[in-house]
């Protein structure tokens, strides 16, 4: 048997009969019913908590992830700022504490280099550029004595706003630098530009002290979203990366954007003020989001094992019970079908006793007036004796006996409704039962042996049980063979307080997936032709009544035979029959 | 030999009456308890053949009545309500083991009555 079958309840194949008495439920609703409002009920507040669980844990990781980004934004744009700022300020202070006399003195300026160099990284030269924007001294690596920066953009600026910081940029040097240029008014109306040149390696090397992790990069790009120092995954400097640019804004922002390939990524960004440089910090969200996707698993493994658990528990209990409701109900049908069954029987014997009583006196007197008729040909000389008119009366005569056995059967049938504990001759009983179905047997050319041991005891048992017993068992064997068929009866003693009664007949047999249901109430295969599937069940009650067992061999297209084991005396106490050994 | 027969049924009595006298038994019917009465006060029967169920009297009652105005009378008892089973119930119960069930054959009948007879 599969484990579905194993499981499924037994109402679940539970189909309406036909007969007056039905189920007050529709079992296979209830239990769906029961299921689905269970279910909802108790799974759909444990999904709106796990759903919040899941909403407020997830926002709470990713909070808490950007926070930590534009944490780590704000400081290190902090750092950027100070570098920078610092190195303004050194400019700007050589400015203030030198005169311009002695800016233009080379070797002074080397010496000022030289000590910026001690105090301060970065800086790869210094140039003092008149108000035309001529070079006029120069001290560093590269020969750029009088050149003219008149008409370089940031010489403008620079005049404007009195400071500049430059993008990085590659110059005459071809190398990535920034410059740092301090305007310084003179007494005299006219002013010098003190300038300064940063190398930007010392960016990189600060961005790569960060710990961003396996997929993290920190860069700065310009205000046109040209990188500035080197990324490790947008490219190398002077590249535009594909990031949207973000908006302006004075403090660290974080906000999510996806790469090329659709990665998602969480950008935090910060605008360095009074420098032309954005920092931005890139990492995966994926990365970041981690801990949550482990969490996450975790919660979603919590929900589905328990809702499985509710779920099983809830199916296990709405089956449970469904299945009692149905098992009570069912009991409830059978009685009512049990009392009909008796009701009826009892007024079927109390008809056939009237009828038969009614029909005994007529009969009677049939018999008589018949026998009369016989009387005068045969006594009387003077009548002439037609043997012909003779054979007439016997055959009135042979009627009237073969009505009379018959309506005696009846009586005695009915009689034996009530329990009552007797003597019977097995051989008897089987006889009478077949009496009844005779005709049947001859109309449907049914062959019936009956094979009863000699040296069988009288039982005491009730007759009328076993009667109804065996009408069940002969009725059912002639449903289930084709005209034509054989009916063994055979009855032997089984031990030395027992008796055995075998019914076969080589009919359509029953399936093995039937048979083991076949005793139980309203199990039927001729529900559709109006079977109330209790025969069996009844049967089994009254053998059970009697002390006794039953049980079936059957084989499909090959017959069905049924073993009754009944003990030779049933006792009876307090109104239960139940026998001293066999049963 | 004489009996009297006992029935409600007139049709059943007074045939079978003529067919037992066609066997050399003198019978005589009455079809109520009262005119079977009235029958044992003017003739001696040897033996009576009784209906168990008949209107205003049972079949034992009109026993216990004939028995008290003729005590060597014999009995038997026919029925149309019963079987062997009955047959042996009702010899328990009235006390004779001469109980027969309608429809019956008159041979069986003479049988019953002159083995009751002889006893």
């Amino acid at each position: 048997m599969s484990i579905s079958a194993k499981l499924k309840p037994a109402f679940w194949d539970y189909q309406e009969g036909t007969g007056p008495f039905k189920h007050l439920f529709n079992f296979r609703r209830i239990w769906k019913l029961t299921v689905a409002l269970t279910g909802v009920v108790t799974l759909m507040p444990l999904t709106f908590m796990a759903f919040i669980d899941y909403s407020v844990t997830r926002n709470a990781i990713k909070s808490e992830n950007v926070l930590r980004m534009a944490r780590v934004v704000s400081n290190t744009s902090s750092a950027i700022s100070f570098f920078l700022g610092e190195r303004k300020s050194a400019v700007d202070f050589i400015t203030h504490e030198n005169a311009f006399e002695d800016l233009k003195d080379p070797l002074r300026l080397a010496a000022i280099l030289k000590n910026l160099q001690k105090a301060f990284s970065g800086f790869q030269d210094l140039g003092v550029i008149d108000s035309s924007g001529r070079q006029r001294t120069y001290v560093g690596p590269y020969e750029l004595e009088n050149i003219d920066y008149s008409n370089q953009a940031w010489f403008r600026e620079v005049l404007g706003r009195g400071v500049y910081i430059s993008d990085v940029f590659l110059g005459f040097r071809r190398v990535p630098h920034l410059v740092i240029v301090v305007k310084h008014d003179l007494p005299d109306g006219s002013f010098y530009l003190l300038r300064a040149t940063i190398d930007t390696g010392q960016f990189s090397k600060l961005l790569s002290g960060l710990e961003l992790g396996g997929h993290g990069d920190a860069f700065l790009v310009n205000r046109n979203g040209v990188l500035q120092t080197p990324s490790r995954f947008f490219g190398n400097v002077f590249k535009k990366i594909h990031l949207t640019l973000p908006e302006y804004s004075p403090n660290a922002q974080v906000f999510e954007d996806q790469s090329i390939k659709g990665v998602p990524l969480t950008v935090g960004y910060a605008y360095i003020a009074n420098t032309p440089f954005i920092l931005i910090i890139v990492k995966h969200t994926d990365e970041l989001m981690k801990h949550w996707y482990q969490t996450r698993k975790k919660l979603l493994w919590f929900l589905l094992v328990s809702m499985a658990t509710i779920l099983l528990v809830i199916l296990g209990v709405a089956s449970y019970l469904v299945n009692k409701i149905y098992v009570a109900d069912e009991r409830r049908v059978m009685a009512l079908h049990q009392v009909e069954y008796t009701n009826k029987l009892a007024s079927i014997g109390r008809l056939a006793a009237g009828v038969a009583h009614e029909i005994n006196n007529p009969l009677a007197i049939i018999n008589e007036k018949a026998g009369l008729i016989r009387d005068i040909f045969t006594f009387k000389k003077e009548e002439v004796s037609d043997e012909k008119l003779i054979g007439l009366v016997d055959s009135i005569l042979s009627s009237v006996e073969r009505c009379g056995t018959i309506t005696k059967r009846l009586l005695g049938f009915a009689r034996h409704m009530d329990v009552s504990i007797q003597p019977i001759d097995l051989k008897e009983v089987i006889d009478e039962v077949l009496g009844f179905l005779g005709k049947e047997a001859e109309y449907r050319s049914i062959t019936v042996d009956v094979e009863v041991a000699d040296g069988i005891p009288k039982l005491r048992s009730d007759r009328g049980k076993l009667q109804q017993i065996l009408l069940n068992l002969v009725n059912n064997a002639f449903q289930a063979m084709a005209d034509g068929g054989h009916l063994r009866i055979k009855a032997y003693r089984y031990s030395a307080d027992s008796v055995l009664i075998k019914v076969s007949d080589d009919g359509c047999g029953i399936p093995e997936s039937d048979l083991k249901r076949i005793f139980e109430p309203f199990f039927s295969t001729k529900k559709k032709k109006g079977g109330t599937g209790l025969g069996l069940s009844i049967t089994y009650g009254l053998v059970k009544k009697l002390g006794g067992k039953i049980n079936v061999q059957s084989a499909v297209g090959k017959g069905t035979t049924f073993t009754i084991i009944l003990p030779l005396k049933l006792q009876q106490k307090r109104g239960l029959a139940h026998a001293s050994s066999v049963s | 030999m004489r009996v009297l027969l006992v029935d409600d049924e007139r049709e059943l009595v007074s045939t079978m009456a003529e067919r037992l006298s066609f066997r050399g038994i003198d019978a005589e019917w009455a079809c109520t308890c009262d005119d079977a009465l009235k029958r044992v006060e003017s003739t001696i029967f040897d033996l009576a053949v009784l209906d168990v169920k008949m209107p205003k009297m049972s079949g034992l009652e009109l026993k216990r009545k004939l028995q008290a105005k003729c005590p060597g009378m014999k009995f038997i008892f026919m029925t149309g309500h019963g079987s062997k089973d009955d047959f042996e119930a009702g010899s328990a119960e009235t006390g004779s083991e001469y109980y027969l069930v309608k429809p019956i054959r008159i041979e069986a009948l003479i049988d019953k009555i002159k083995d009751a007879c002889t006893k």
